[in-house]
């Protein structure tokens, strides 16, 4: 009953290596970044979040139930698969990402170093 | 396209899906309701012999809050989704701003057959799920030859 192959199309290249691009907002702050990413389809257990090096890769395949037999007309999500990466820069502190995942969106929240929280640098006038 | 599929290392593959796009967006006879493509939210539509099966892809909003109306053969999912961008005055950048936000409305013009008092719709993982009963007379008969 839960096919979703039926629901979007089938890829035509190596499937492993096709994915669909989340739309992303990201907001940076004092204390860190902000990230939203849209992942309609996708459930809890299917989404996979990495931090490697300095990469963080957001990923998760999208399960949809069909009824058997269904035959797609339409298709916007043509794959059923999304995939981004983004390159972190070094005084975002990678250990104490934080993520919510709710009805599809996704928030995840990455703290700025404690070294790198800004400062008001006095000056001295004289 | 909202969202759009990605080829890593495959150069010749990402122009020949440019290509494509381009001539759907050329040979695509538009409809009385615009272009069908894109939009928020992304749709995937499918047939059965019994029903139509609407999928509408709106990550993040409370299903209280969508409106589904099915008129004269048209179905209509109407809604909003917030923004989550600070405001102007707070002390935030804005790096990336791909996410839509605000009031949304999409149409679908349904089959003759599609029977208005049997609709179903439900809301998981971000996807509106609608199903459409056809009406019985309208499914496929095999006519014995005498």
């Amino acid at each position: 009953m839960s096919d979703n192959t039926k629901v979007t199309r089938k890829p035509e290249a190596p499937a492993s290596d096709m994915a669909l691009l989340p739309p992303v907002d990201v907001i940076e702050d004092a204390g860190g970044i902000t990230l939203y990413a849209d992942l309609p389809g996708v459930p809890k257990d299917k989404l996979n979040l990495q931090v490697e090096g300095d990469t963080l890769t957001i990923e998760g395949e999208i399960s949809l139930t069909a009824p058997e037999g269904m035959e797609s007309s339409h298709a916007e999500v043509s794959l059923p698969r999304y995939r981004r990466m983004f390159t972190l820069s070094k005084e975002l502190d990678a250990n104490k990402v934080s993520a919510e995942f709710n009805q599809g969106a996704l928030k995840l929240r990455i703290p700025k170093a404690e070294h790198a929280q800004p400062r008001r640098i006095e000056i001295a006038v004289q | 396209m909202f969202y759009r599929s990605v080829f890593p290392r495959d150069l010749l593959s990402e122009l020949d899906r440019m290509q494509r796009e381009m001539q759907q967006a050329y040979e695509f006879s538009p409809s009385i309701r615009g272009l069908a493509r894109g939009g928020f939210p992304a749709m995937n539509v499918g047939n059965t012999p019994h029903s139509v099966e609407i999928y509408a892809f709106a990550p993040g909003i409370d299903p209280a809050t969508i409106d589904v109306q099915l008129e004269k053969g048209v179905l209509t999912i109407a809604g909003e989704r917030a923004s989550v961008l600070p405001p102007r005055e707070a002390n935030a950048t804005v790096h990336i701003e791909e996410r839509f936000a605000g009031r949304f409305r999409r149409v679908v013009t349904l089959p003759d057959d599609a029977d208005p008092n049997a609709v179903s719709a439900k809301y998981r993982d971000g996807v509106l799920h609608i199903s459409v009963q056809r009406r019985q007379a309208a499914q496929p008969r095999r006519i014995s030859i005498e």
